[in-house]
């Protein structure tokens, strides 16, 4: 028989929770209303909406349920919250955000750079941390916002988000971070910092596909990327994807009883996977700010292989688990956020990412730990950059290809 | 995930003849490690018939890198050098029912090694022949370096024309952004500074030229002037630059720039989007063109 498979990709996406689904499914059939209806059929359905958005005002520690956009996804909040901002500051022309950004920033930010606007992204170093004296030497009156992500989807480093939002409030500067990563795994309370705009995704918290939020700070000056109805008091126009709606509340409720699970069980699961890897295997070590990161998320760099072929090989066994190596991105490069801290390419293509969940149990972990070490070493039996018993004695000059 | 065929799977689980190879007497090394691929092949010649008697491979890269390897050793083996030499990229694909589109360049790879190693079996010195720039078409695997040749070369002007000549943009079309970048850069190339108008800078405050109500005095002008380099000068300094009104004659306004703008290759850019503010303040067309174009004075 198959062995059960495990699913160590949670920063990817998450299941989504039984209870969760089941929480959304008389909205398609029964409640299947348009909460801007006058008649039954619309009202049942707005005291849902009601509901959800307190319990995802609860999850954020927001101040008003009213700060609480839905929006399709987590993209959707991140262009939302930077292009307002321009927007509605067109004397400010500058953009600050970070080398390590999820694509959803950082292709945006290109792309306004390519449209005339100034981006200055903040450089890590090679924990992955970054430099709060550069940071507040960029706050200027030009800035229109500051966007830095709560926690880092591959290394799972937390940003120091709540001082940095302190920091440009001081300046009269907008904060928005991306906290799809960070939210439901780490305690967050809204009210009692400076951040103006916060993203979040309902997938990566057991909810399902296709849900974000976008909290908007009362009093934030905001233009919205959608016009058309007035659904979310004008900010977002578009009929509301109801038991979606209804599934995110229910997963931010869940999230809240699992919060301390997460941050004792789930850590001592990831703590004890990392440590099983790293004591097993030589020539491999973790990446990002171990000391500073999410309870879930573990990143070990193998070096000598890549690391597309370790998922394939892991695959086979019923383990799933993601890679910042180029070609499971289709790019030639490996993952952006190992380059920018500078993790050698013998390394950086050699990443993999296991995340955790509530869900995970201790026997799993342990199946993960015996299965890891043949593996890298069959791989690395068939590496030009392997020798006998380590790396080859000086590995970049024993195989200088014709071309780099 | 890719969609890998059952063959590629096979080859890559149980990969033939990997590992090193005693007494080989051809070896190739292809690939980088920035690139996430790597190759060595190992051949055993026999040399009075020229026969491969063995082939071995070491690889660091992805599945199909390692599938490719392991099929090109059992291809070649038994070939003459001259028979392996007839080898092409699209026979290790075959070899393995296909590879998906993006890992073509895997494949490449094989054969490049095997012209490698049989050059360095013969002695003689291999070099790869192509620059590799950022890879723009991934369903063909065309890079920015190559496109960017091809364009000047050929004089194009259309991702049309691109993909007629290098295949690129010919598949998904994802790329095809990229490729007009490509063009626009060529094209401001052949064109020079002053002559192409880039976008403004700032978009997000489209004003509509407002023509003054009536024709300007020299001196209103110079005032107008001024004022457009005073409002952009506090972005150049931010950027250690500097800007600073040279000479006006006629439509045309000259202006020295200074410190980190000059010579920056966002020169061009940075004059027409003082050129278009120009326009708009003053209402009528001008160009703003660096000092260095001023007419010498006999």
């Amino acid at each position: 028989m198959e062995p059960k498979p495990i699913y160590l990709d949670n920063n990817a996406t998450t299941r989504v929770d039984p209870a969760v689904v089941e929480a959304m499914l008389p909205f398609f059939t029964e409640h299947f209303g348009n909460a801007s209806s006058i008649h039954a059929f619309g009202s049942e359905v707005g005291k849902a909406l009601k509901k959800a958005r307190g319990q995802v005002q609860a999850l954020l520690g927001a101040e008003h349920d009213s700060e609480i956009i839905f929006t399709s996804c987590g993209t959707e909040s991140d262009s939302t919250a930077i292009l307002s901002a321009l927007k509605a500051q067109p004397e400010r022309n500058t953009v600050i955000t970070t080398t390590v950004e999820h694509p959803a920033i950082l292709t945006l930010c290109d792309w306004l750079e390519k449209e005339g606007y100034v981006v200055h992204k903040l450089k890590v170093d090679k924990k992955g941390r970054l430099d709060l004296d550069e940071y507040k030497s960029l706050l200027h009156d030009r800035v229109a916002i500051v966007s830095v992500m709560w926690a880092n989807n591959e290394t799972g480093t937390i940003f120091p988000v709540e001082e940095m939002a302190a920091l440009a409030a001081e300046k009269g500067i907008m904060f928005h971070t991306d906290a799809v990563q960070a939210v439901g795994k780490i305690p967050i309370d809204l009210k009692n910092t400076k951040i103006d705009l916060l993203s979040l995704s309902g997938h990566k918290l057991h909810a399902p596909k296709g849900i974000g939020v976008l909290y908007l700070r009362r009093g934030c000056r905001f233009r919205p990327l959608l016009r058309g109805g007035h659904q979310e008091r004008g900010r977002r126009a578009g009929t509301e994807a109801s038991a979606s709606i209804v599934a995110l509340g229910k997963a931010c409720e869940m999230a809240m009883l699992n919060m301390d699970k997460e941050n004792s069980e789930v850590r001592r699961l990831r703590d004890k996977l990392e440590n099983g890897i790293l004591s097993q295997i030589s020539h491999c070590f973790a990446t990002g700010d171990v000391a500073n990161r999410l309870p879930n998320t573990s990143n070990i760099a193998f070096e000598y292989i890549e690391g597309e072929a370790i998922l394939l090989l892991l695959n086979k066994l019923g383990i799933a688990a993601s890679s910042g190596s180029a070609c499971t991105s289709g790019s030639l490069e490996p993952s952006h956020v190992m380059r920018a801290m500078g993790i050698p390419y013998t390394a950086a293509h050699g990443t993999i990412r296991f995340s955790l969940s509530v869900d995970n149990t201790e026997a799993e972990i342990d199946r993960v730990i015996a299965a890891v070490p043949p593996i890298i070493a069959q791989l690395r039996k068939l590496s030009p950059y392997w020798g006998e018993k380590g790396p080859a004695a000086n590995p970049e000059a024993s195989f200088a290809p014709t071309y780099a | 995930m890719w969609e890998y065929s059952d063959k590629v799977r096979e080859h890559f689980f149980n990969p033939r003849n990997s590992g090193p190879l005693e007494d080989a007497n051809g070896i190739g090394d292809v690939g980088s490690i920035q690139c996430g691929d790597a190759l060595r092949l190992m051949l055993k010649v026999t040399p009075d018939t020229e026969v491969i008697e063995d082939a071995h491979f070491q690889t660091f890269g992805c599945g199909s890198a390692i599938a490719s390897s392991s099929a090109l050793t059992e291809i070649i083996k038994g070939m003459t050098l001259d028979d392996a030499l007839k080898v092409s990229n699209q026979d290790i694909a075959d070899y393995l029912d296909g590879l998906p589109p993006e890992k073509m360049h895997c494949s490449v790879m094989g054969r490049e090694a095997l012209q490698a190693a049989i050059a360095n079996y013969r002695g003689e010195e291999w070099s790869d022949d192509h620059e590799e720039g950022a890879l723009i078409c991934k369903c063909f695997a065309i890079d920015a370096v190559m496109i960017e040749d091809v364009v000047k070369a050929n004089d194009l002007h259309t991702v049309e024309e691109v993909t007629f000549y290098t295949k690129a943009g010919g598949g998904c079309a994802a790329c095809h952004e990229g490729i007009e970048e490509i063009l626009a850069k060529v094209k401001a190339e052949r064109a020079g500074p002053g002559e192409v108008s880039p976008p403004p800078p700032c978009p997000a405050t489209p004003e509509a030229p407002k023509p003054p109500a009536k024709k300007l005095s020299i001196v209103e002008k110079i005032k107008v002037i001024e004022g457009v380099l005073e409002s952009v000068r506090p972005m150049l300094q931010r950027d250690h630059g500097d800007v600073e009104l040279a000479d006006v004659q006629g439509k045309k306004i000259y202006v020295h720039l200074k410190g980190a703008c000059s010579g920056c290759m966002m020169e061009a850019a940075t004059l027409g989007g003082i050129q278009q503010k120009m326009i708009e303040s003053l209402g009528e067309l001008v160009q703003v063109l660096p000092s260095s174009m001023m007419p010498v004075e006999a």
